[in-house]
């Protein structure tokens, strides 16, 4: 536990960094100018919700393969932080494009495709919270998950085709194309804290989510022993 | 038994119980019936914009269609546990599975034998020309929708809210389907048919990624 209080000292320092970076080192871009830095959290957040489904997905078919709920707890800890991060990308990205584009939302194929996968993602923890017994819980959210993590690509492609055939409200070319070198570092360096922060808030949901499991088992342990000290009172 | 014939008899089980009430083909033509009719009054298309807007309402009707009808594949069984005999019988999970979704696709494609006529009538499309190739991306959509929905009925048959359920699990995954099925219908009603192969494509990798699927997991479904 006390580990994980470092951890989170660090990052929560490392985030501070980051913003100062963001903010003060990467320099002014030419036409956008200060609402442009908010791309240094934006893009990195969306990455970062990328990789944490593919950790559920990873953590879903070890789940059907070993049967071991760590698994399961690891599966229900990415998720949640995913839809996290992904619910930090639909946030900036309509306060970034309302003063660029001067709408806050088109039907884009990237804000499109972020839009469903948080979608995917939510109904999945609905899934979850909507099943009783732990271990069908377990199973089922896994076999979702597992088609869920499947149809990603096959959003992504179909989203990407039906943009292009279809005139674009809003013209917005070259997004990492020629990057100033400053930027690019910070770029990478934010990605680098929001991966360390990922890992961090994964830790500690998996921590939250074995200790819930904890409890679950004492309590019916108890329950368990209650009933047969009623039956031998009964006796 | 090997999976076909356990599969064949499944489906013959399905057609047989559906066939003494008709209650969810009834149903569920109905209600598609229900929804192109309240689309026009929400829109009062003129011919030309009938045109522009019929393949995606044509779409969305069978996609909501879809996700009520294929709800009670499961919950049905679930009612008098008769899932879990099902189970005991010496068959592969993914043959109980496979017998299921058969079953599902003649239910749904029937329904689409009969709604397509009324659709051509009321939106003013004529889909003799392009039928052979309309048969085609119906087949695969209705393919696709019917393999996910009904490995999500399954999944939706364990939970509490089972009926609202199932829709929520289904359309968002049936995004690319949906896509690429009213683009593929789009381009054949259009004045010069087109038949598009990107939507096939993507309509075809949808069905294989997801039956794959679906028989890799169907053990890990049926068995608990």
């Amino acid at each position: 536990m006390k580990s994980g209080l470092v951890n989170a000292i660090v990052v929560g320092g490392l985030m501070g960094v980051a913003g100062y970076a963001a903010l003060f080192i990467a320099p002014d871009e030419s036409t956008m100018h200060a609402i442009q830095r908010i791309f240094y959290f934006h893009a990195p957040s969306g990455m970062v919700a990328l990789i944490a489904f593919t950790v559920v997905f990873v953590a879903n078919i070890a789940y059907l393969g070993a049967r071991k709920p760590k698994w399961d707890w690891l599966a229900v800890s990415a998720a949640e932080v995913g839809i996290a991060f992904n619910t930090v990308v639909l946030i900036t990205g309509p306060i970034w494009a309302h003063p660029v584009w001067g709408i806050w939302w088109t039907w884009d194929a990237r804000l499109t495709s972020t839009l469903i996968l948080w979608l995917l993602y939510v109904s999945l923890l609905i899934l979850r919270n909507l099943i009783s017994d732990p271990e069908r819980r377990s199973v089922f959210t896994a076999i979702y998950g597992i088609f869920l993590f499947l149809d990603v690509p096959l959003v992504y492609f179909s989203i990407r085709i039906w943009r292009t055939q279809h005139p674009q409200p809003v013209i917005f070319g070259g997004q990492n194309s020629g990057l100033d070198p400053t930027m690019k570092k910070v770029f990478w360096f934010c990605w680098i804290v929001l991966v360390a922060l990922m890992v961090v808030l994964i830790r500690m949901r998996y921590q939250l989510e074995s200790a819930r499991h904890e409890v679950e088992e004492v309590r019916r342990e108890l329950e368990e022993a209650v009933q047969e000290g009623e039956v031998v009172a009964g006796n | 038994m090997n999976t076909g014939r356990a599969a064949a008899a499944i489906l013959r089980k399905e057609i047989r119980a559906e066939l003494r009430g008709r209650e969810l083909l009834n149903t569920t033509f109905i209600f598609a019936l229900v929804v192109v009719v309240l689309f026009s009054f929400a829109f009062e298309p003129t011919v030309a914009e009938s045109r522009r807007f019929g393949p995606g309402l044509l779409w969305i009707d069978l996609l909501f269609a879809g996700s009520l009808m294929l709800q009670p594949s499961f919950a049905r069984e679930h009612a008098n546990d008769t899932l879990d005999a099902l189970c005991l019988a010496p068959v592969s999970g993914f043959a109980i599975l496979l017998g299921k979704m058969l079953a599902n696709f003649v239910f749904l494609a029937a329904c689409e034998v009969l709604l397509l006529p009324v659709f051509s009538v009321f939106y003013n499309v004529s889909l003799a020309p392009v039928m052979g190739k309309l048969v085609v991306v119906m087949a695969l959509g209705t393919i696709g929708l019917v393999v996910t929905g009904t490995v999500f009925s399954a999944i939706a048959a364990q939970a509490r809210m089972r009926e609202l359920l199932l829709p929520l699990l289904l359309l968002p995954v049936l995004v690319p389907l949906l896509l690429a099925a009213v683009e593929a219908t789009a381009g054949l009603l259009a004045d010069t048919p087109e038949f598009s192969r990107t939507w096939l494509e993507i309509l075809v990798s949808f069905d294989v990624v997801f039956f794959t699927a679906s028989w890799l997991l169907a053990d890990y479904l049926l068995q608990e």
